[in-house]
């Protein structure tokens, strides 16, 4: 278990106040013009070697993404927060936004110099209203005391944050998609390259990266590296926020060691599956994208980016969606096809139409009015959406899909041939 | 169901007109100002959040021209963003806009009996408004508070950690413009592990 003095997340709860005073309490804002003063490529080394991995889903190692923005570009360079989180299950950025706004700032600001950024944009999901509102307060304070804007911290340095709020649409959670919206537009994601590093907002260079990532940074620096790889496993190392959700008896946030196993994160932290382990029926252990693991991977599974890739699932967001034996599993997914067919932007044929197509065949398995062999022309068009659209929303309608087949499939054809019986009598 | 986010129709009331108030020009000023020169098309979103606002919930075709005028931009750009994201309504809605959230998380622990109980409290169907104006009640997805499930948002606020009678008692509380608890209903800090029932 993680140690309570390795939290970085020290009010994830918000039993503590989030404005400034508090937060400087807690260390936030305490010698970042010292850490500014090392240099950028000090911060981005440290960021490297920590081998801090992104926390918004792809895992992509985050020095190295900081390292692609250009030095001097003459244009205006800007960091882009992502915090549109709608991945299903997933709710660990609206912890860190309403309840430790400032250790936020504190990482735009750091992040933000280490890319050579002049400003920052923190894109919010429009449905967080009050955790805007506390963010807006929390930039407000960081103004008022110098900490951001006209020379930063006493740094020589102008950089400002802006928070701008979104108006519903999960697809904005893509880097492009939201750039395309955060410049006046529908969200639909632009085709890559060029990637956003090289012309991104207004054309500029841009990095685009998830709260949490941000959020760790400023510690990390202070601890150093090695005391943040020195968590979890070679490649896979830190803390992260678990988001535990569903059929568990104490639903909960909690910050843990990457690699904890899922039974003991379960267990320890939300009181376990209602009705014991035993009568756990399958897990999805990274958000709605992501196949889900039935009970016998579950056991021994841990929770961290490459062991569950070999186990043909994804750590994504780090949201444990749980589902007991209680469970019609082939509705649980069937509502996560109607999620994606809703969510779809409508921009590339596979996605726009097959999301529909898939929905509307999954809600045939729900009932078990489909034939068996559907199941195969089912799995096909996944496979066809799936790598064959301009973002990865295709491929996340197609995976939870191909999970439940990979697991399921004998209960999919069991319902159905009952649905034949019961027509034949 | 329909919900009025998600429909693609504009028009207006009858004698509809939109103009900002003296308040909401100034804030709109304030807004285009975040963003650098010549690009205060970024501000189309927070703008139309605005109008919305302050049209009772809704957007009228006058207000989507308003927007356009206000930031010198074609009115099919800002019908296309109006359209686009469902946070954006286009038909009247009522005093209380009730999103019950339906994906699998909130699914998972009951969130079609809400369905069921602001049918009944409401007395009305999934996509529409009541006769007394009081409630729309629509299904929406993932509003992102998954360990707080099932949770609705009505109008800004969020409601967490409901059940059928929690979710009752709440409903005829607006019902009758009463005041009442935000966030987690069983009394529980945030997405803190323990609640009351289990202290």
């Amino acid at each position: 278990m993680l140690k309570e003095e390795d939290k970085i997340f020290k009010n994830l709860y918000g039993f503590d106040d989030w404005s400034l005073d508090s937060a400087k309490k807690r260390g936030i804002w305490s010698n970042t013009k010292e850490i500014i003063e090392k240099g950028s490529d000090f911060i981005v080394e440290e960021i490297k070697s920590s081998q801090l991995r992104g926390r918004g889903g792809a895992g992509f190692p985050a020095g190295l993404k900081w390292s692609f923005m250009p030095k001097d570009s003459g244009k205006p360079q800007y960091l882009v927060v992502n915090a549109d989180e709608s991945e299903p299950g997933t709710c660990k950025d609206r912890e860190i936004i309403r309840n430790d706004p400032h250790l936020l700032l504190e990482g735009c600001l750091i992040a933000g110099f280490a890319m050579h950024a002049n400003a920052c944009y923190i894109y919010i999901r429009g449905e967080y209203y009050s955790e805007a509102s506390n963010l807006q307060k929390a930039i407000d304070e960081a103004y008022q005391n110098n900490l951001i804007g006209r020379n930063a911290c006493g740094t020589n340095w102008n950089y400002d944050i802006y928070l701008h709020r979104g108006a519903g649409a999960y697809i904005c959670g893509e880097e492009t998609a939201l750039l395309e919206s955060l410049e006046g537009k529908k969200g639909q994601p632009r085709l890559k390259p060029p990637f956003p590093a090289g012309a991104g907002l207004y054309g500029c260079p841009t990095t685009v990266t998830n709260v949490e990532t941000i959020a760790v940074a400023p510690t990390i620096i202070r601890r150093g590296a090695s005391w943040f790889s020195g968590l979890g496993r070679e490649n896979n190392t830190g803390s992260k926020i678990f988001s535990i959700s569903g059929h568990v008896n104490n639903p909960c946030n909690v910050e843990e060691e990457m690699g904890i196993g899922l039974k003991e994160l379960i267990e320890n932290h939300a009181g376990g599956v209602i009705g014991g382990w035993d009568n756990l029926l399958a897990v999805i252990p990274g958000g709605a994208s992501v196949p889900l693991l039935p009970k016998s991977i579950c056991d021994t599974v841990k929770m961290d980016f490459d062991s569950l890739k070999e186990v043909q699932s994804g750590l994504g967001t780090a949201a444990v969606i749980v589902m007991n034996k209680s469970t019609d599993i082939v509705d649980a997914i069937c509502r996560l096809s109607h999620f994606y067919k809703h969510e779809s932007c409508g921009q590339c044929t596979p996605c726009r139409e097959g999301t529909g197509w898939m929905f509307r065949m999954m809600e045939k398995m729900v009932k078990g009015s489909a034939q068996v062999n559907d199941i195969d022309k089912l799995l096909d068009v996944t496979k066809q959406i799936e790598g064959h659209t301009i973002c990865a929303l295709g491929d996340a309608a197609a995976w939870p899909i191909q999970g439940l087949m990979r697991h399921f499939r004998p209960e999919v054809e069991k319902r159905i041939k009952e649905y034949q019986l019961g027509e034949v009598a | 169901m329909k919900h009025p986010g998600m429909i693609n129709k504009v028009f207006n009331l009858p004698d509809e007109i939109f103009d900002w108030s003296q308040d909401n020009f100034e804030r709109a000023s304030e807004i285009i100002k975040k963003y650098p020169n010549s690009r205060q098309q970024s501000a189309v979103i927070p703008l139309l959040d605005l109008a919305q606002r302050q049209n009772s919930g809704w957007l009228s075709k006058t207000a989507i021209e308003k927007v356009a005028e206000t930031l010198s931009m074609s009115y099919i750009r800002v019908l296309e963003v109006a359209t686009f994201y469902s946070m954006f309504n286009l038909e009247p809605v009522g005093e209380n806009f009730v999103q019950i959230c339906r994906t699998t998380p909130c699914w998972l622990r009951g969130s079609d009996k809400l369905v069921e109980v602001a049918k009944e409290v409401s007395n009305t169907k999934l996509g529409e408004t009541s006769d007394d104006k009081k409630f729309t009640i629509v299904e929406v997805e993932c509003l992102g508070a998954c360990c707080n499930a099932p949770m609705v948002q009505i109008n800004d606020d969020y409601y967490e950690d409901l059940d059928e009678h929690s979710f009752k008692k709440l409903l005829t509380n607006l019902k009758q413009s009463k005041e009442t608890k935000k966030g987690s209903q069983i009394g529980r800090q945030t997405s803190h592990p323990q609640r009351e029932d289990n202290a």
